[in-house]
């Protein structure tokens, strides 16, 4: 097979592949959320036959702000297919592939996220008819910061698509185009949807209590702006990536960039999202506890702030990744070692991020429920967190040990693919232990609210079921550590 | 680089035993984070029997452990066996 090689050819091959990933991934989100808004629209209806009408002009407005991420990405799409972007040089391939990438995934997030305050608000104003037109604005509210992140992903989509590359080498400036997009696109996902639903709780509050309709919605904001700074991170990397990129050197060069896009990518999803969860607790709470409302926003802040630790992880990793001037080898030893380093932290952080603001989420609900019992709810709570951080901190060791690693064997291909694959298992296997071990300290939280006088046994059974979802972390960090040393 | 068979081989089996322990991890992580957390819940309510539901919750836990321990042994066999 002839390959005629001109500029022209290969980036309308990476444009193309660029849209189709952009309209693939950015359909899933808002299409999911509208489901959520339908379906519970038509559940409103069923309760209430003769408010058809006001309910299906509410479901279509919250329906269209859902849609807004996916008409971005359909944006893109179109500016991917027709455009011409030859002009940018050989190296736009990778810019407007990555466009793609980051516009559709972008997109996945927020469109989720869209969907839960509006069918918070429409079973609301099933329950409270009266509301009607209260419930609307503060449905518009919700959904309107959890866009944020997608219009983060259009911002990096535009900056990475009229980048121009003429000039410059492909490689390595085409990873750090590619790792932008990445780190945007994936970090977009958890802070939009993690923000969804923290505005859709508070709807579902504001329907219950209407008079708590101004301290819902400032916790609501709070809740949903710290769920941004994930998000906020990614999108930082990511301008970095486009605008400081080395443009010239080695095969590791490249290496080190895709990892730093991958490491805060992925490792802003869980964070992300369990901000968003941790808020959503502390929204539900309040409106079913008035009295701690003040309280509320302290104990959903120290949550919210423990939770942002598996994405800081990640932010370092990606930092250092950019930075520092690694001694591994210049070989495909090398390569995959800096590339499986972002993928172990950025997998790695996901679990813990999530699973932290699960446990965030109870001790809120716990304090709601039980406001004397304060005093033993927040050790518990951060016990509780910090013990779930354990698979991202393994995940953190795993990617210093790969980036600072001495590699002094042969340049085979097991040698690299062991090494790759030690980055694959600590990451994937960070995430269940993660989400366990918040599971666990958010139940602990719960029954420390029923019963204060019990929090010294309820502390210590938290710790041993935690320390047993532990293990599998352990099994797959004994795994990474066989492949990096043994091998 | 020269790449020989068995070189292939011998790299499919490290990436073979990376895939085995990451994602087999996933499930017995979250599933006995579950049983540790209703097993918290229901000592909450009855803390006299925290001896016999602590018991429970281990016994739940080890047999939600046994995939991860399958995975654990496949990816061992993948490094030093095969």
């Amino acid at each position: 097979m002839d390959i005629g090689l001109d500029t022209v050819s290969i980036v309308k091959a990476g444009q193309y592949i660029g849209a189709g990933i952009c309209m693939g991934f950015g359909a899933i989100g808002a299409a999911i959320g509208e489901g959520f808004v339908g379906g519970h629209a038509n559940r409103s209806i069923g309760r209430r036959i003769g408010m058809a009408s006001p309910f299906t002009r509410t479901m279509l407005i919250g329906q269209a702000v859902a849609e807004t991420s996916a008409i971005f990405a359909l944006l893109v799409a179109v500016l991917l297919i027709f455009g011409n972007f030859s002009g940018n040089g050989l190296g736009a391939w990778t810019a407007t592939m990555s466009a793609g990438i980051c516009m559709g995934l972008g997109a996945l997030g927020s469109g989720i996220g869209a969907g839960y305050p509006a069918q918070e608000a429409l079973w609301g104003s099933a329950r409270q008819p009266a509301l009607g037109g209260q419930m609307t604005t503060s449905m518009l509210i919700g959904q309107a910061v959890c866009q944020t992140p997608a219009i983060f992903a259009l911002v990096i989509a535009f900056m990475l698509m009229f980048k121009n590359c003429s000039g410059i080498d492909v490689w390595p400036y085409g990873a750090s185009l590619i790792g932008a997009g990445i780190a945007m696109g994936f970090g977009a996902i958890g802070s939009g949807w993690g923000g969804g639903m923290a505005g859709g709780k508070a709807c579902e509050g504001i329907a219950r209590q209407p008079r708590l309709k101004s301290s819902l919605t400032t916790l609501m904001l709070v809740g949903q702006a710290v769920s941004q700074t994930p998000a906020i991170f990614a999108l930082l990397v990511a301008i970095m990536l486009i605008s400081i990129g080395p443009k010239e050197g080695t095969l590791l060069t490249s290496a080190a960039m895709l990892g730093a896009g991958i490491s805060i990518g992925l490792g802003a999803i869980g964070s992300g999202m369990g901000n968003g969860v941790n808020a959503q607790g502390a929204c539900e709470a309040i409106s079913k506890e008035s009295s701690t409302t003040k309280e509320m926003l302290t104990f959903m802040l120290v949550g919210q702030a423990v939770g942002q630790t598996p994405v800081i992880f990640a932010l370092v990793v990606s930092l250092m990744l950019m930075f520092v001037k690694f001694q591994v080898p210049a070989n495909l030893v090398g390569f995959c070692a800096l590339l499986a380093a972002g993928i172990s932290m950025g997998l790695g952080a996901i679990g813990s991020g999530y699973g932290n603001g699960d446990t965030g989420e109870s001790a809120c609900k716990a304090l709601a429920s039980n406001p004397e019992g304060r005093a033993g709810i927040l050790p518990l709570m951060l016990v509780g967190q910090a013990v779930g951080q354990t698979p991202a901190i393994f995940s953190l060791l795993v990617a210093f040990i790969l980036m600072f690693g001495n590699y002094s064997g042969p340049a085979t291909l097991p040698a690299a693919m062991a090494v790759l694959a030690a980055g694959i298992s600590m990451g994937f296997g960070g995430i269940g232990p993660g989400v366990g071990n918040g599971l666990t300290a958010a139940a602990a939280c719960e029954a420390v609210g029923y019963r204060p006088d019990e929090r010294g046994l309820l502390m210590r059974s938290m710790l041993i079921a935690q320390a047993v979802a532990q293990s599998t972390a352990i099994y797959a960090l004994v795994i990474a550590f066989v492949l990096v040393f043994v091998i | 680089m020269e790449i020989s068979g068995a070189d292939l081989v011998r790299a499919a089996t490290f990436i073979g035993a990376g895939l085995a322990m990451g994602l087999g991890a996933i499930g017995p992580g979250i599933g006995e984070g579950y049983v540790g957390g209703k097993a918290c819940e229901a000592i909450g309510r009855n803390p006299d029997e925290a001896g016999l539901l602590t018991r429970t919750m281990l016994v739940a836990q080890a047999v939600s452990e046994s995939t991860g321990i399958y995975s654990l042994v496949v990816a061992l066999l993948l490094i030093f066996v095969v």
